[in-house]
């Protein structure tokens, strides 16, 4: 499997591909070319998303989905593919999912740390200060939106590479579906 | 809220594993990687490591020792020690860090955590607290500042702080039992996560904190033996901690 990850300098990159190589991706530049696409992403919404017009990757990304080609969007990643965020006073998203990403408003916020995601039954690693609100989530932890999906783009609000031997798994699914 | 954490926390000095810790069945036992990556299988939910010269001597934290235990394990890694401009805590990230701590700098200009919560996001922003008698102290406890930890940890939060990391000299290392009543105050006058450190000595204590801090830090406890954090995680089952499922 030839995987690109989305290098737009707002990423946790090298812990992404860490994780994937050690389960035996081949990691390659083209991110239009590769098997999956990886849109990884820790910071703020604002930057992140300029970087990635920047780089023509927005459109990249339209068209992989366009084209029912795999996409994975992780934590900010997610947060990105939406229709938009209220973060930094407002950010227009890549529109892959609808939907938009609002301020966590209860609890200790970053919120942070493992929470069970159902109904994949594990605990993954969690680092956000903003949630999802979707029709497309798939799955949730405590009551927040931890995976979402419409079309080809899969999109989780955990950090399945920071996330042990259950992140791995969840890796491996996303590398070698069905 | 998510569960609790446990979080061996690793001192380091020049790439290698300072305190006591000889294990019997680790390749070399002051390699900061084959502890890290045995704690990470014994049911770490993160890890800190702390270079313990940094500060003092001015020497910056070994980026490639972070990046070789970044490349062996997968739970999130907190790095600190001398971390004194937006610069440091990029290289630290870059290398694999997750989160960076500041201590000393950040006492020193409190501007530097917003730079850095601006750079690189709060999530990973931990502002260290060293606390004596409810006071906080500098450069690794050498230095008193007089200030109050409960104001300057609401101020650490308010100016982008994404976790406090809050140690009680008085409690470090007596493996009495963590300082509640500070970690209660501090985790009171705050909205972001609260990591306890300092007196862990049994797994009653470390379940007392959990009730008030939302991470506990282990250090000591760790090196009594090689499965102490499994044992531990056991112990803390049995007293109904709700800890994730390592497996």
């Amino acid at each position: 499997m030839r995987v690109a990850i989305c290098d737009y300098g707002a990423g946790n990159v090298r812990s992404v591909s860490t994780a994937l190589r050690r389960l035996g991706a081949q990691l390659v530049d083209d991110a239009e070319a590769a098997d999956l696409a990886v849109l990884p992403g820790v910071g703020s919404a604002r930057s992140a998303m300029s970087a990635l017009r920047e780089q023509g990757l927005d459109a990249v990304l339209r068209k992989r989905v366009a084209e029912r080609r795999p996409v994975l969007g992780i934590c900010l990643g997610l947060q990105l593919a939406l229709e938009e965020t209220e973060e930094d006073g407002g950010v227009r998203g890549l529109g892959l999912l609808p939907g938009r990403a609002a301020r966590l408003r209860s609890g200790r916020v970053p919120r942070m740390g493992w929470s069970r995601v159902e109904p994949i039954g594990d605990a993954f690693y969690f680092a956000h200060s903003y949630a999802v609100e979707t029709p497309a989530a798939t799955a949730y932890a405590e009551g927040i939106v931890a995976e979402a999906r419409s079309g080809s783009f899969v999109g989780v609000q955990f950090h399945p590479e920071k996330s042990g031997a259950a992140g791995a798994r969840y890796l491996e699914r996303c590398l070698f579906p069905g | 809220m998510p569960l609790p954490r446990l979080i061996p926390c690793l001192d380091v000095a020049g790439g290698r594993v300072v305190k006591g810790v000889r294990f019997r069945g680790l390749r070399d036992a002051g390699d900061a990687v084959s502890l890290a990556a045995h704690y990470s299988d014994a049911g770490a939910d993160e890890l800190v490591f702390l270079d313990v010269t940094a500060t003092l001597e001015g020497r910056a934290t070994l980026d490639a020792l972070v990046e070789r235990v970044a490349n062996r394990v997968s739970i999130p890694l907190t790095v600190g020690g001398g971390v004194r401009s937006v610069a440091d805590a990029l290289r630290l990230l870059a290398a694999g860090a997750d989160k960076v701590t500041v201590n000393s700098a950040a006492l020193e200009r409190p501007a530097l955590i917003e730079e850095l919560a601006v750079a690189v996001g709060s999530q990973a922003v931990v502002v260290a607290i060293d606390a004596e008698a409810g006071r906080v102290r500098s450069r690794a406890g050498t230095g008193a500042t007089g200030r109050s930890a409960v104001e300057w940890a609401v101020e650490a939060a308010a100016r982008g702080a994404g976790e406090i990391l809050l140690t009680s000299i008085d409690a470090d290392g007596t493996r009495r039992g963590y300082d509640l009543r500070l970690t209660r105050a501090v985790a009171d006058a705050v909205d972001v996560p609260v990591v306890a450190s300092g007196g862990a000595g049994t797994a009653a204590h470390v379940a007392a904190v959990l009730e008030v801090a939302q991470a506990a830090l282990l250090a000591s406890i760790l090196h009594e033996r090689r499965d102490r954090l499994r044992e531990l995680r056991r112990e803390l089952a049995d007293l109904d901690v709700p800890l994730r499922d390592a497996a």
